[in-house]
């Protein structure tokens, strides 16, 4: 359902990503690892529409949308939970998720929605009033998350939802993408340095280097690599 | 404390003596007194002195304040004073304040004087009210401000002198035009934050003000445009001897004939516009458009990646907050009857701008505190002459001082408990 073929972002003369191919499939949990710099992060905004692809092609759905607005990429299915969080620190947990809802509020679903919101995560619904700056990092990446899934997407982008948090947390917050993909029915594209837990909750996976894809296949299959092993598990064999 | 932290404290307050020193020496301390044939120097050290001595004081007791972790017993009081000012005592001086607002013209004490200090103060919460829109909500640092304000007034003055047409459409019409020139400003600066925008946003202020000043033709350039229509009470004029078949205010109240009676008019004009601006925020801040341009000022890149498309929330930020600047503008035309490129300069953008900063950043209690405090401080100096500017930038420093957020820095949620009270 999207389709990312030989895309190419610069941040100036700086070139970040050189030239990816990589697809998802309705209904996947698709994992992207690899190292800092490597350029994760830049092809999850190429494809939400904050940074723009000088070259190559993004098609979703049968649509090229490498040249829209984000917001209108947004409307078209597709919402980025972007690294760091970026809750907005002053605004209450419900004001938040209702932002998340921006294109659709005065939708007849909406009331429902923010209550499934709430019941996946029901410590935002503890903490509803409060402002998103004094939660917790794994509750404030729950908000993250239940934030994009205001917007009804098909397809939701995550850029590493284990960063800063604890350990307890993050096992929680993988199981809550995993039923989000099965339950709500929604992709995932899952962009991670914890690379263990990245290949364990994926079906089919890629390895990200310097701009380019360089290994992909399921997920089961990565964790078995001797090159990833050495590169990515080692080192995080802690998790 | 220890021993070295005074003698660093004292070295700092020596520093700032210097600073102080260096500004009130030619400033205050060279007074030019024009006698006979030319322009005299009379030195006034002793008053150079005086401030210079205060400044170090003030300077050494802040120092000592803060590396002390229990703080001075003065120091204690007062801000404690500061902070007792809470979001919800706000309410309460909210609803004192208005009603206060609307018996003021008729307590016993209220002369003319006051009541024109009064309209210039609620000129200013309303300026600060729309401006809070833009600084405060959407976080966009505008330093222009003023030129709406001017585009109010010079749309309100050109249209009623041309066409003679009433006030009340007028009024409307003003508000569309600041709106415009919202855009206009709007669209290239689209792409700018912070510092940037606050350069270009002060340049448009002087763009629309040098306009102003030699567009001779239309707006006669620095001599203004005079005999401005005074606003009438629903069709009644406020004249002593109305024109024939025409019936005035007085005459049709069947009053005394009093000047006040078009201030006091123009009083509660300005109260109601003015409260017009604060319904329209506290019920728009509840709208998503609202909450977007909150969310705008707390992070941008989070906002594109939720879908708000960023250009219509900056766009009808400034539209908005531009609009309710006409609006203003038209009211001083109106009231002045007189209006120059003299009344819109950098100055007036500046007090505008700190107004709703140090009222607290997007809280509208907080623009009528620091609207009272400020214009009133600088109206109750006026004896002071030239220092009276001197008696303003105090008053600020000392509101920065005990309160770095502004005198209300807590933001008010738009959606409280349960969600169903809102």
């Amino acid at each position: 359902m999207l389709k990312i073929s030989n895309v190419e972002t610069f941040y100036g003369k700086i070139q970040a990503l050189r030239g990816v191919d990589l697809d998802i499939n309705d209904g996947e949990i698709v994992s992207l690892i690899g190292s800092n710099g490597a350029g994760k992060s830049t092809l999850l905004m190429t494809i939400s529409g904050v940074n723009k692809a000088k070259r190559g092609n993004i098609v979703f759905n049968g649509e090229n949308i490498e040249n829209k607005d984000p917001h209108k990429i947004v409307d078209m299915g597709i919402c980025q939970v972007p690294e760091g969080r970026r809750i907005f620190s002053r605004l209450t947990v419900e004001e938040n998720l209702r932002l998340g809802a921006h294109a659709n509020e005065k939708g007849k679903y909406f009331e429902n929605d923010i209550k499934e919101i709430y019941d996946l995560f029901p410590v935002l619904s503890d903490r509803k009033t409060q402002r998103g700056g004094t939660l917790s990092g794994g509750e404030q990446q729950m908000l993250a998350i239940g934030r994009a899934l205001m917007s009804k997407p098909k397809v939701l982008l995550l850029d590493e939802p284990s960063l800063g948090i604890a350990p307890k947390l993050v096992n929680q917050i993988f199981v809550s993408i995993k039923n989000i993909n099965k339950e709500k029915n929604v992709t995932i594209f899952l962009v991670e340095q914890n690379a263990k837990k990245a290949l364990e909750l994926a079906d089919r996976a890629y390895v990200l280097v310097n701009g380019k894809v360089t290994i992909k296949g399921p997920g089961q299959e990565l964790l078995k690599n001797k090159d990833i092993q050495a590169a990515y598990l080692e080192g995080g064999a802690k998790n | 404390m220890e021993k070295k932290d005074i003698i660093q404290s004292f070295k700092d307050s020596l520093f700032t003596g210097l600073i102080a020193l260096a500004l009130f020496g030619p400033i205050v301390g060279l007074r030019t007194v024009s006698k006979g044939e030319g322009l005299f120097i009379t030195p006034q050290w002793g008053v150079v002195f005086f401030l210079v001595g205060l400044c170090i004081l003030g300077r050494f007791l802040i120092n000592i304040n803060s590396a002390r972790r229990t703080e001075l017993k003065i120091f204690s009081t007062l801000s404690s004073k500061f902070s007792s000012i809470t979001e919800d005592k706000a309410k309460h001086f909210a609803i004192t304040g208005i009603l206060f607002a609307v018996i003021f013209p008729f307590l016993p004490f209220t002369d003319r004087y006051f009541m024109d200090v009064a309209i210039m103060i609620l000129t200013y919460i309303m300026l600060g009210w729309g401006l809070n829109i833009v600084v405060g909500l959407a976080g966009l640092l505008d330093l222009g401000y003023v030129a709406f304000y001017a585009v109010g007034a010079y749309s309100y003055a050109l249209i009623a002198t041309t066409f003679g047409w009433s006030f009340w459409i007028c009024l409307p019409l003003a508000g569309v035009f600041a709106a415009f020139f919202g855009i206009l400003l709007g669209f290239p600066v689209l792409r700018l934050r912070g510092d940037y925008l606050a350069i270009v946003t002060l340049g448009f202020g002087e763009i629309i003000r040098i306009i102003l000043i030699n567009w001779y033709e239309v707006t006669n350039g620095p001599d203004g445009i005079t005999g401005i229509p005074r606003p009438s009470f629903f069709g009644l004029p406020f004249k002593r001897s109305p024109d024939e078949g025409e019936t005035s205010f007085h005459l049709f109240f069947n009053l005394e004939y009093s000047t006040m009676h078009r201030i006091i008019f123009l009083y509660y004009l300005i109260l109601v516009l003015a409260l017009i601006t604060n319904y329209f925020t506290l019920k728009i801040r509840k709208l998503p458009v609202g909450r977007a341009w909150e969310a705008l000022r707390e992070d941008e890149i989070a906002c594109k990646s939720l879908g708000v498309n960023p250009t219509n929330t900056k766009l009808t930020a400034f539209a908005i907050g531009a609009m309710f600047g006409g609006f203003a503008g038209s009211f001083f035309a109106t009231r002045q009857a007189f209006i120059s490129p003299e009344s819109f300069t950098f100055i007036e953008s500046a007090i505008i701008v700190a107004i709703v900063v140090l009222g607290g950043m997007g809280s509208q209690t907080g623009v009528v505190l620091a609207s009272i405090f400020l214009i009133g401080i600088t109206e109750m100096f006026r004896d002071l002459e030239q220092f009276r500017m001197i008696a303003f930038g105090g008053a600020m420093v000392l509101i920065m001082v005990f309160k770095p957020k502004g005198i209300l820095a807590n933001r008010k949620p738009t959606i409280l408990m349960h969600g169903d009270k809102k």
